[in-house]
């Protein structure tokens, strides 16, 4: 190892306001390593990166590259020192191809000739690993593949320091290990590469030393094979956390929604869903894994009803009546009323199922605004409820009268799933309900989704995380193009089975084990 | 006339026709691929005709003889620099004050609009004797044709009977079409139109591409005015005149999927629909309204298409009509 790191950071400090989300963090990469930045969300990870890229200018501090002081004012300053950042929203022109959005702003010399880029995008492909094709358009290809070209984009530019922010939240198993295996090669190119995770597996897995962060304070940096997953996330929450979800097993189970031979189109005509069945039952987790968009969005509202089903039926069983009732005829608003739940945290949190300038007290309402017999709105109960979410899941807001939007992206989730739950549905279908939460949060949901299981309840669960899938899950359902790939057992099962499965494209039948 | 005489004359008048179109979707098409939906053009071209006017009535008044070159040039640059003002404005209000494109586009209509209003009424009233603006002078010069071109039969009179200003909107037009597709600048400005966060990341000046890209499609815009001005009427300025043809250059902008090469051809077609009334006998007053619908028809049949295809190359630049904080990324 030589003795000038790449990069270094010293003592830099970033506030925004009163908020500090870095407070003195040093660190420091050198030429062929790869170093974790590992921390859970709102440690300054991504803070602190960004004034690496450009994108922001620390308050106090020196950034020191190749032994030197330098100061970074903007993206292009970042590209002079050699810098890229692959950050977690891609930043890419979607009807571009590949090749055009790899040279985009760049001031090349001679004539503008696409096919010698083209060519070039091919040799740095080779000489990595990468596959790629040079003009495939952006909107055509797989998130997997968009990675791919943001990766080249830096690498086209001569950079020899990446950053990667989170880039295997929306890979597969399978897809993470060959990102893994350029990472190496390029590591092994003397690349200085800096890898933002909250996934300790991964740090283990790839990294050759972890610095920790914690509430945007530096807490320190080890060496990856003098440390564990354990030490490691007691460094990552401040304090011994069990990271083991209960799960019993299923009493009583009696089948509560058969979907039976789904199809969805979009209003484009593409089949979103296609033939889909499976059976969810009371008193059981049904997991379903699948890349992002794959239809999972699609499945649950289409129970929901909130999606039109072109063939097939989805059959409610009434817990006390044993009624069976097909939901394809009922509102969404009769759905909800028989007890099936669905809360579904999109991308950008807000998108459905609460009103971002609306307080927590309207939020819970917009479940409860029929009931009541009077013409006024009733707004003692959804005011009770409101603070018990807010106790029982610890929400950190100002008031119960504090607009959704102005609360952080956790609390918003917990305020979301809470009113669910609080309902106490016959079906809960929890859509990334973990999204973009600390670890502490997330446990608590899981619980949460736990205590409904134990209660009888059908619970959908659709997550990102195989590792949790597999933990939380009894069954799990994997859907590939928006078709059923398998329904496994979570005991019996592995994320390399699953994976595959997720990958699948022709799907096989679906074999309800 | 016989059948072919008739049918190239026909094509004639729609090209003539066409050309203020041509002019008008070229600038909005550059305009729009930089992200800023323009709705403005309609008074941008009429700004360019009045300000041509303006240019031309004060050169043909300051000299006894008038000099064919210098007359074209100084209204030429008038409505350059007039109708480039006008995007100006535009540019500063949606681009640095972050103003809703659409309401100032409008605005902007408006008031380029009684601009011209106001000017034309001015103008005509320092004319005198009641009568309208007539620079026959200037007129006759963007007018000229080559020489020899009225000789060469029917060939001569389908392509090389209309003035220089003619030539000029396909030659821009044709350009433009090159610049957006084949060069770095026009794909740094399809960037801006497409993904202004992106071309800011990978260090693309996006202010500085929108007001260039606006105040050059405004100044290609303002020529239509002036073509229509200057050559199809002759120099003579009627108040309301230009018509709803600003409206029609931006139902062209979408009927060419915003491609200048298609709105080449797509402007001659919608000339050719925007008169054709003139040519089916036996149509009244009120059933001539409904053909002077046609191009407003097509227009909505190809957005009809279009959005069936859902092909993303015929879509608008995807960060059409909003503005861009660097703040928000």
């Amino acid at each position: 190892m030589t003795n000038t790191p790449a990069i270094e950071l010293r003592n830099i400090t970033k506030r925004f306001g009163n908020v500090c989300a870095n407070n003195n963090i040093s660190l420091s990469v050198q030429k062929g390593e790869i170093l974790s930045l590992l921390g859970e969300n709102g440690s300054g990870k991504t803070t602190l990166m960004n004034m690496i890229s450009g994108i922001y200018f620390p308050d106090e501090g020196e950034i020191i590259i190749g032994g030197e002081e330098v100061v970074i004012r903007s993206p292009k300053d970042a590209f002079d020192y050699k810098i890229g950042m692959i950050h977690q929203h891609f930043k890419l022109v979607d009807v571009f191809t590949a090749a055009e959005n790899i040279v985009l702003g760049l001031n090349g010399e001679g004539k503008f000739n696409i096919n010698q880029v083209s060519r070039n995008v091919a040799e740095i492909s080779s000489k990595y690993g990468f596959e790629i094709d040079p003009n495939k358009k952006i909107y055509e290809m797989s998130v997997s593949e968009k990675q791919t070209v943001e990766i080249i984009k830096v690498l086209y530019r001569g950079a020899d320091i990446l950053i990667l922010d989170e880039p295997t939240a929306v890979l597969t198993p399978q897809e993470t290990e060959k990102l893994f295996a350029v990472l190496r090669r390029m590591r092994d190119d003397g690349k200085a590469i800096i890898i933002i995770t909250h996934k300790l597996h991964e740090v283990l897995a790839i990294s050759d030393r972890v610095t920790v962060l914690r509430k945007g304070e530096y807490i320190d940096t080890v060496k990856t094979s003098e440390t564990d997953e354990m030490a490691l996330t007691e460094m990552m929450v401040g304090k011994k956390v069990s990271l083991n979800i209960d799960r019993s097993e299923p009493k009583n189970t009696e089948e509560r929604l058969l979907v039976e031979h789904i199809d969805c189109l979009s209003r484009e005509g593409v089949k979103l869903l296609d033939d889909v069945s499976f059976t969810a039952r009371s008193g059981e987790i049904l997991g379903i894994a699948g890349i992002a968009g794959s239809g999972q969005r699609e499945l649950l509202e289409a129970i929901a009803g909130l999606q039109h089903l072109e063939e097939g039926r989805i059959i409610y069983i009434d817990p006390t009546t044993k009624q069976e009732e097909d939901l394809k005829d009922k509102t969404p608003l009769q759905i909800r009323n028989m007890g099936v739940r669905l809360s579904f945290v999109p991308e950008d949190r807000l998108g459905m199922g609460l009103v971002g300038n609306m307080d927590i007290v309207d939020n819970m309402m917009l479940r409860s605004y029929t009931k009541g017999n009077s013409a006024f709105l009733q707004r003692k109960e959804p005011k009770d409820l409101a603070e018990r979410v807010i106790k029982q899941l610890g929400v950190v807001t100002p008031g119960a009268s504090t607009p959704v939007r102005r609360l952080s992206g956790g609390n918003v989730q917990k305020v979301l799933v809470g009113r669910e739950i609080a309902s106490s549905p016959t079906v809960l279908m929890a859509a990334y309900p973990v999204r973009g939460l600390d670890i502490n949060s997330s446990y608590m949901i899981y619980n949460l989704l736990n205590e409904q299981k134990e209660k009888g309840v059908a619970v959908i669960f659709v997550g990102e995380d195989l590792d949790v899938l597999l933990e939380l899950s009894d069954r799990i359902l994997v859907i590939g193009g928006g078709k059923v790939t398998g329904i496994v057992d979570a005991r019996t099962t592995t994320k390399e089975e699953i994976g595959l499965l997720m990958t699948k494209a022709k799907g096989g039948e679906a074999n309800d084990k | 006339m016989g059948i072919l005489a008739s049918i190239v004359f026909f094509i004639k008048q729609s090209i003539i026709q066409g050309i203020p179109l041509l002019y008008g979707s070229t600038g909005e098409i550059i305009t729009e691929k930089s992200g800023n939906l323009n709705l403005g053009i309609p008074g941008i071209m009429y700004m360019g005709g009045i300000s041509g006017v303006i240019g031309g009535y004060f050169y043909e008044r300051s000299t006894d003889n008038p000099n064919a070159f210098l007359a074209i040039f100084i209204t030429f640059m008038s409505a350059i620099v007039g109708s480039a003002l006008l995007a100006l404005i535009y540019s500063f209000l949606t681009i640095t004050l972050h103003a809703n494109q659409n309401v100032t586009g409008l605005t902007l209509t408006t008031f380029g609009v009684g601009i011209g209003n106001f000017f034309g009424g001015s103008l005509t009233k320092l004319f005198g004797e009641g009568g309208s603006i007539s620079l026959m002078f200037t007129g006759n010069a963007f007018k000229a044709t080559l020489p020899f071109a009225s000789k060469l039969g029917l060939f001569g009179e389908l392509f090389l009977s209309y003035g220089f200003l003619a030539y000029l909107a396909v030659i821009i037009a044709i350009i433009s079409s090159i610049i957006l597709t084949k060069t770095r600048v026009g794909l740094n400005l399809r960037a801006v139109g497409e993904n202004p966060a992106t071309a800011d990341a990978a260090g693309i000046n996006v202010t500085l591409y929108k007001y260039v890209a606006t105040c050059i499609g405004g100044a290609i815009a303002g020529l239509g005015g002036l073509y229509f001005i200057m050559d199809y009427t002759g120099g003579s300025w009627t108040n309301g005149g230009f018509g709803d043809r600003g409206w029609l250059a931006i139902a062209l902008v979408i009927f060419a999927l915003w491609k200048p090469k298609h709105s080449i051809w797509g402007s001659f077609l919608f000339g050719g629909l925007y008169i054709v009334y003139l040519y089916i006998p036996g149509l009244g007053r009120s059933s001539q309204e409904i053909f002077k619908m046609l191009p407003y028809v097509v227009t909505l049949v190809v957005l009809v298409l279009t959005s069936m295809r859902k092909k993303r190359e015929y879509q608008p630049p995807e960060s059409l009509g909003t503005t861009y904080f660097r703040e928000e990324r």
